[in-house]
């Protein structure tokens, strides 16, 4: 495929589909190691809801409105979930699915009441996002990556993604330590004076960053999806932390470009004339890695003596 | 003699750990209520009483983890937020997941992060406390091992070694001797031994009463409310056990107890 | 026109309350299990073999609406699912969230490919499949909830019929097994109602807030009552009225959604709950918790100055003085004197039922904090101070 064909069709949505993998991935690690992994799937839910708040109060499209409001409203449902749980002291499984589904319910009916839908804010945009239209029309070739006005007309959902996705790994590095200690040891990381509870909250915030800024470009399934398959097959390949992250990196950009890939193409070498949904794609094939892992990965057993 | 509450105005400030009316409930029952006790300095101490007596919680009560109802807890004469580094806590094993992706020498190097802090690197100083920890605890064959293969024994002396790299002062151990192997038991008093020698504190729950007389100089005997407190000699005698556990402890256990050298 | 509408309406109604009880029931059942959100998985794994049903009744000439084709499909994808669930926990390292999460996920995408798939063929423009993730009662045919009330019913029948082991399983699995019930079958047999719920539930909550059905009802009446028998029939009612309501509100105006409106009202009695429920309520139990501070200080005051020691915390002082037990002076009052004797006396007393081995029942009695008058009969508390005396 040449440069003028594949840099303005493909280059722009693949490496927004990697950056926005990767972003979740990396917090997924420490929530597939928390037992936290559905923490993610709860988070996903409540981005609707906020995104709509947001569009409602603002009454702009602005995406940074829309983040904001998707930000607070996976705080809200953070902070909610563990409120509700040190009371009613029920199982916190239970307490997430019931936070997510009101607060999923509430934006869907406030998607419906409000004149929101009509401005290209649906469900269906939320699950699947829009990845296959992340194009980048200016581009001539792999020139352009080199010319400043072709540079100003890329999608912003790749600038804003690679600026969280540079967020997120810097916090994650800052903060490598405490995470590792309070993950492995709570008890003990509260001995040593370490803030265990804001560390979790910071951990489910970064994911709450990750999923925000990368639902708008691909939708919440991929969100999901990165946020456990890769960590989780990561898990089953080796017994060391840093390894783990590396492998599920590897993982989620292997899922991403394959996945895009296989979406846009892949119809069409069977038969069909039109492509199907990328985030699908990508969400199906990070579960096909975890299956493959499954059966063949070096680790995937536990040891504990 | 009733000892409930005795509210002694200062906390004797060369105490290693002095508690006064701490009371601690997980729900509508105190798991510890109106508790005092001081530590003696460079003593060894172990915490004993029934299941449920609270003795955990009385190590977590003073490091903060779980909320004070009523009471005061003081490290060295001070606040804990002043003083935590000067104490290693030696969680039980069983509180976490073993299959976690780390090796030996990652979980050693946890006990130095009051020093390495966020970002420092870690210096080859730090790695020569962390190689001593594990000698001293006779594991430096085994520090890239992964954790989840290492044995009971094993793994707790990987969490008494964490603690040493803290060089702390006052050691808090809760039940070191659960489910380890008698060399890992031997290997481990000898250590908490040496640390006394160095002038240090040792505070352990403990569960082997035949054992208390043997490996500790000081013993805490609760039952939710504190029986006794002092030095093993006047304080673990069969009535303070009897105090402690009740009907819990049979009283055949009690003459073994006595045979084995008590009074 | 009107009637046919009003009738159609009632039909929803009715099928949409029948769905919630039903759902409400077996709900209940994976809550007491602790693996609510297995449900979730099951329910997102449902899409693709609707989407493959769908699929292959289109290729055999059908219109692909059949909801027995629906039905046959979403069973296979579901058990798939629930399998890959299995096979990640038991077989790997990994935890059932993870395996929950990355099935829903995974399997989800999944459909969401053929759904697209779907799209594209010319008989999937009409089908409105992608109705399916939320719920759509606006274009509902007659049949269509006549076949829902008629399934919600069914559902229900079942889920009563199976209601006494599945309540045993969950609550004591080893002793389930011990009566020779089938552990397997019951968690299939539960899994398979969920399967039903949830396609039932399809064109009126929708794929994606179908497991707000399953678990908010019952966690609402798990907040409501701490008796096991209690929490079914209560989850039944709230899912029920739930469905019911939210179906009815939700034909006033074009623009409401059934699905959400429904969810929403069961969000509605669950935040009830959440603050007003005796037991587990926010109101309660912070009163409870402030309650019991208070006596734990109190108490730890008396003592203290029955002792002949001074009370430092500013809070125990506070009380006291409050209770009028203590002069601002630190001093005990007549009152005081007395309460303080008394509390001393019941921890001499609690003292010798912990050192004497035939008292551990009674003293399993008491709570340790209150007045033993309060745990023990008069006679009772008469024998201990007879006793202690001859010991003395």
């Amino acid at each position: 495929m040449s440069g003028a064909e594949f840099v303005p069709l493909s280059l722009t949505p693949i490496l927004i589909g990697v950056f926005a993998a990767i972003s979740c991935a990396l917090p997924g690690n420490f929530l597939v190691l928390r037992k936290q992994a559905l923490m993610g799937d709860a988070i996903s839910h409540v981005v609707l809801p906020g995104i709509v708040v947001g569009f409602l109060i603002t009454r702009s499209l602005d995406a940074w409105a829309m983040l904001l409001g998707a930000a607070a409203a996976a705080l809200f449902s953070v902070v909610a979930i563990d409120v509700i749980r040190r009371i009613s002291r029920i199982e916190t499984g239970a307490i997430m699915g019931v936070v997510f589904t009101t607060l999923f319910a509430l934006g869907v009916l406030l998607l419906e009441q409000s004149d929101a839908s009509s401005v290209h804010l649906d469900v269906e945009h939320a699950l699947m996002g829009n990845l296959e239209s992340l194009i980048w029309l200016e581009a001539r070739g792999w020139s352009s990556l080199l010319d400043p006005k072709a540079l100003a007309s890329l999608p912003p959902e790749l600038p804003r993604l690679a600026l969280s996705l540079v967020l997120i790994l810097g916090l994650m590095l800052i903060f490598w330590r405490p995470l590792k200690i309070s993950t492995f040891d709570e008890g003990y990381a509260e001995s040593l004076g370490l803030p265990v509870r804001a560390i979790s909250l910071g951990l489910v915030m970064v994911a709450a960053l990750a999923a925000v800024t990368a639902f708008d470009a691909v939708g919440s399934i991929i969100v999901i999806a990165m946020f456990i398959c890769p960590a989780a097959a990561a898990r089953l390949m080796t017994d060391r932390l840093s390894a783990q992250i590396w492998w599920s990196v590897v993982f989620a950009c292997l899922s991403a470009i394959l996945g895009y890939i296989l979406a846009g193409y892949g119809p069409m070498w069977i038969g069909f004339d039109h492509a199907v949904s990328a985030a699908g794609m990508i969400a199906t094939i990070s579960g096909l890695i975890l299956g493959i892992c499954a059966v063949f990965g070096p680790k995937r057993q536990a040891r504990t003596g | 003699m009733l000892k409930v509450h005795r509210d002694t105005r200062n906390p004797d400030p060369s105490s290693p750990l002095a508690i006064r009316g701490l009371s601690v409930s997980y729900g509508e029952k105190p798991a510890l209520f109106s508790v005092d006790l001081t530590i003696a300095p460079q003593s060894m101490t172990a915490i004993i009483g029934p299941n449920g007596a609270g003795k955990s919680t009385l190590l977590k009560a003073v490091l903060g983890t779980v909320p004070r109802l009523a009471g005061q807890v003081s490290i060295f004469g001070r606040a804990l937020a002043s003083e935590r580094h000067r104490i290693a806590y030696v969680p039980q094993r069983a509180s976490v997941d073993w299959d976690f992706p780390a090796d030996v020498r990652d979980v050693v190097l946890m006990g130095l992060y009051r020093q390495s802090g966020l970002l420092r690197r870690i210096t080859r100083a730090d790695e020569a406390v962390a190689e001593d920890a594990l000698a001293r605890v006779g594991m430096q064959d085994f520090r890239n091992r992964q954790i989840g293969q290492l044995s009971g024994g094993q793994q707790q002396r990987v969490f008494l070694a964490r603690a040493l790299a803290q060089n702390a002062d006052l050691y808090l151990l809760d039940e070191p001797f659960a489910g380890v192997d008698a060399a890992t038991e031997t290997a481990i008093i000898a250590v908490l031994k040496k640390l006394k020698d160095a002038g240090k504190t040792v505070v352990a729950v403990h569960h082997d009463l035949s054992t208390v007389a043997d490996y500790f100089d000081h013993v805490v005997m609760i039952n939710t409310r504190l029986i006794a407190e002092g030095e093993i000699g006047t304080t673990f005698t069969p009535k303070n056990l009897q105090d402690t556990y009740g009907g819990r402890l049979m009283t055949a256990q009690i003459d073994r107890l006595r045979e084995a050298g008590l009074h | 026109m009107s009637f046919a509408l009003s009738y159609n309406v009632v039909l929803v109604m009715i099928g949409a309350g029948l769905l919630g009880i039903a759902a409400g029931v077996t709900g209940t059942f994976m809550f007491l299990r602790k693996r609510a959100l297995l449900s979730d998985a099951v329910s997102h794994a449902t899409l693709p073999g609707l989407c493959g049903g769908f699929i292959v009744m289109v290729a055999l000439g059908g219109t692909g609406r059949a909801l027995e084709g629906l039905l046959i499909g979403s069973t296979i994808s579901a058990a798939l699912g629930l399998w890959v669930v299995q096979f990640l926990k038991t077989r790997t390292r990994l935890t059932e969230d993870a395996a929950i999460g990355a099935v829903l996920s995974s399997f989800f995408g999944l459909g969401v490919v053929m759904l697209t798939l779907i799209q594209t063929m010319s008989a999937g423009q009409q089908a409105g499949l992608d109705h399916l993730l939320l719920g759509s009662t606006a274009a509902m045919l007659r049949e269509d909830a006549q076949i829902i009330a008629a399934g919600g019913a069914l559902v229900l029948c079942i889920a009563l019929i199976l209601h006494r082991p599945m309540m045993l399983t969950a609550f004591d699995e080893n002793f389930a097994q011990s009566l020779g019930l089938n552990l397997r079958l019951i968690d299939g047999a539960a899994m398979a109602l969920i399967l039903a719920v949830t396609v039932i539930g399809l064109k009126i909550v929708g794929l994606i807030l179908i497991v707000a059905l399953l678990i908010i009802p019952s966690v609402t009446a798990r907040m409501i009552s701490n008796r096991a028998h209690h929490i079914t029939p209560l989850a039944g009612v709230i899912g029920g009225v739930s469905g019911m309501v939210g179906a009815g509100i939700s034909s006033l105006a074009p623009d409401l959604p059934t699905g959400a409106i429904i969810v929403l009202v069961s969000s509605g009695f669950f935040l009830f709950a959440l603050f007003f429920a005796p037991a587990r309520g926010v109101l309660a139990s912070a009163a409870r918790a402030r309650k019991f501070q208070r006596r734990v200080h109190r108490r730890q005051g008396l003592l203290a100055l029955a002792q002949g020691y001074h009370v430092h915390e500013p809070y125990t002082r506070k009380l006291l003085q409050h209770d009028g037990y203590l002069r601002a002076d630190g001093v005990l009052t007549e009152r005081g004197e007395d309460a303080a004797k008394a509390a001393l006396r019941d921890e001499t007393r609690l003292a010798y039922l912990r050192r004497n081995p035939v008292y551990s029942e009674f003293l399993s009695r008491h709570d340790g904090l209150s007045d033993l008058s309060r745990s023990f009969t008069r006679d009772e508390l008469h024998h201990i101070d007879r006793a202690m005396e001859t010991k003395a």
